[in-house]
Formats: structure tokens, sequence, C-alpha cells
């Protein structure tokens, strides 16, 4: 049972993965990795992640998608040459991407981790991956990254201010 | 359904995103791309962590999360501001530093 949702889940998030690629429409594109991210939701949940699963699903189908929505839908469709300006890169960049899968299939397959062939450790503590034990960890063992990315995230959004925002009396800069 | 079907599910998700990245020009798809990335490294993290039974892997994702959501909002923002100022939506126009 586990393992047709595991394949379906998989095939799922492939075919969105691979549909943001091959999508003409940045617009499909954007909408073709909110399929991607709720089935990587669902292997989340196959991996014993529940809150990072709803996590998955609220921040990032849901709140990100949006921006990218929006930025998709305010620059409009652009006429782009779909794979073209560098002819050879349509050739060499499949390539590339295919050794970097067969180089990292070996190196995992090969390595001594005998764990790789199990389901995974077999006691795990009990609440492992609900949003009361992350968050015990994230405010006991892990407060520093914590608060470094709530810094993190400050910064950034007073960047996005600066970088997409219209500076009073800028000239060549349409209204 | 062992750890090695989500590690290589990453590595596969992980190479669509490069390829992806390479062979296209329009940086909101790029950007997605990105984000294909980012979520096969985090997918893998959680087979880790659910193979040594380790939380620690699980805040691990969480940190990823919160910078790929940076680095999106920082990405999106030069493309907004790339369209503000004319220039084409293609990654090869921006070559030089001037504003």
């Amino acid at each position: 049972m586990l393992e047709v949702l595991f394949f379906l889940a998989a095939i799922g998030a492939l075919g969105g993965a691979v549909g943001v690629v091959f999508l003409k429409n940045p617009f499909y594109s954007v909408l073709s990795l909110v399929v991607h991210l709720i089935f990587l939701a669902v292997l989340f949940l196959l991996l014993e992640a529940q809150f990072l699963a709803a996590a998955q699903i609220v921040v990032y189908a849901g709140a990100v998608m949006v921006i990218y929505v929006f930025v998709a839908a305010y620059v409009g469709g652009i006429e782009e040459p779909l794979f073209d300006p560098i002819p050879r890169l349509r050739v060499l960049g499949p390539v590339l991407a295919a050794a970097i899968f067969i180089e990292i299939s070996i190196a995992v397959l090969g390595s001594s981790l005998v764990a790789l062939g199990t389901e995974g450790a077999s006691d795990l503590e009990a609440g492992f991956g609900t949003p009361a034990s992350i968050g015990l960890l994230l405010l006991e063992d892990f407060l520093i990254a914590f608060e470094v990315a709530s810094l993190l995230l400050l910064v950034t959004a007073v960047a996005a201010i600066v970088l997409a925002g219209r500076k009073p009396g800028e000239e060549g800069v349409e209204s | 359904m062992t750890i090695e079907w989500f590690v290589i599910l990453a590595a596969l998700l992980f190479a669509v995103g490069l390829a992806g990245l390479t062979v296209r020009r329009n940086p909101v798809v790029m950007l997605l791309c990105l984000e294909l990335m980012l979520g096969a490294g985090a997918l893998a993290l959680l087979a880790f962590s659910r193979m040594t039974g380790d939380q620690d892997g699980q805040i691990l994702v969480l940190i990823v999360l919160v910078v790929a959501a940076c680095e999106v909002v920082v990405g999106l923002g030069l493309v907004v501001a790339m369209f503000r100022r004319r220039i084409p939506l293609d990654v090869d126009e921006i070559k030089e530093l001037k504003g």
C-alpha cells in the first residue's frame, strides 16, 4: 500500500518537475511546480515528516507560489526563444544533468551505508516529526539557527523593497 | 520502500532541475528550476533523517525552506527590476553591473 503511494507520489513529483522545464509559458511552469510541491509533500509524509509536509504546502504551494504567479502575470507573456540562444547548451545541459544523476546514484548505491537498504530506523521516538517535537528542537537545541533565519527573512524583506521598489524622482523608469 | 528509493528519486529530481537551469534562459523559469533542486535536496535530507531516526535533519530542511523563500524573493525582485528598466527578460542580457 505504502509502495503504491510512493510510486504515485514519485511519478507526480517527477511529472511536475519535467513540466516546469518543458512548458513554454512561465505561468504554466509555475502551476506545474505547484503540482510538484504537493506530491513532494506526500513524499515528506511517507518519511514521517508531518510538520514539514504541512509547512511545504502552506509556505510553498501557498505563499511562495502566489509571489511567482504574481510576478509571472506582472511581466506578462514573454516571447522566449525556448532553448535556443546557445545551441549547444540544448544538448550539453541534459548530458550534464544525466552525468550528475548517474554520479549521485553510483555514490549512493556504492556507499557503505548499510541502513540505506532498510526502511529506516525502526525505533523512532514517539512524536517523530510532529510539530510539537520539531518546535521543541527548534526553540531549544537550534535557537541560534532559528534567530538567524528570522534575521535573514527581515534582511530579505528590506532587499525586496530596495530591488523592486520605485525610487522617488527616478528617471527612465516606467510608471 | 527503502531509503535508497527516496535518495535516487531526489537525485533524479535534482538532475531534472539542473537540466532546466542550464537549458532555459527566462529568469522566472530558472528560479523555478532552482526550487526543484532545493526540493530535491530537502527530500534527500529527510530520507537520511528517517534513516538515522534523528530529527536534526528535519530542522535543517526547515532552514533550507527559509533560505529558499529568501532566494525567491530576491530573485523575483531582480526580475521585477529588470522588467521596470525594460531589459529583456533573458539572463544573457544582464552583462554589466551598473544600474
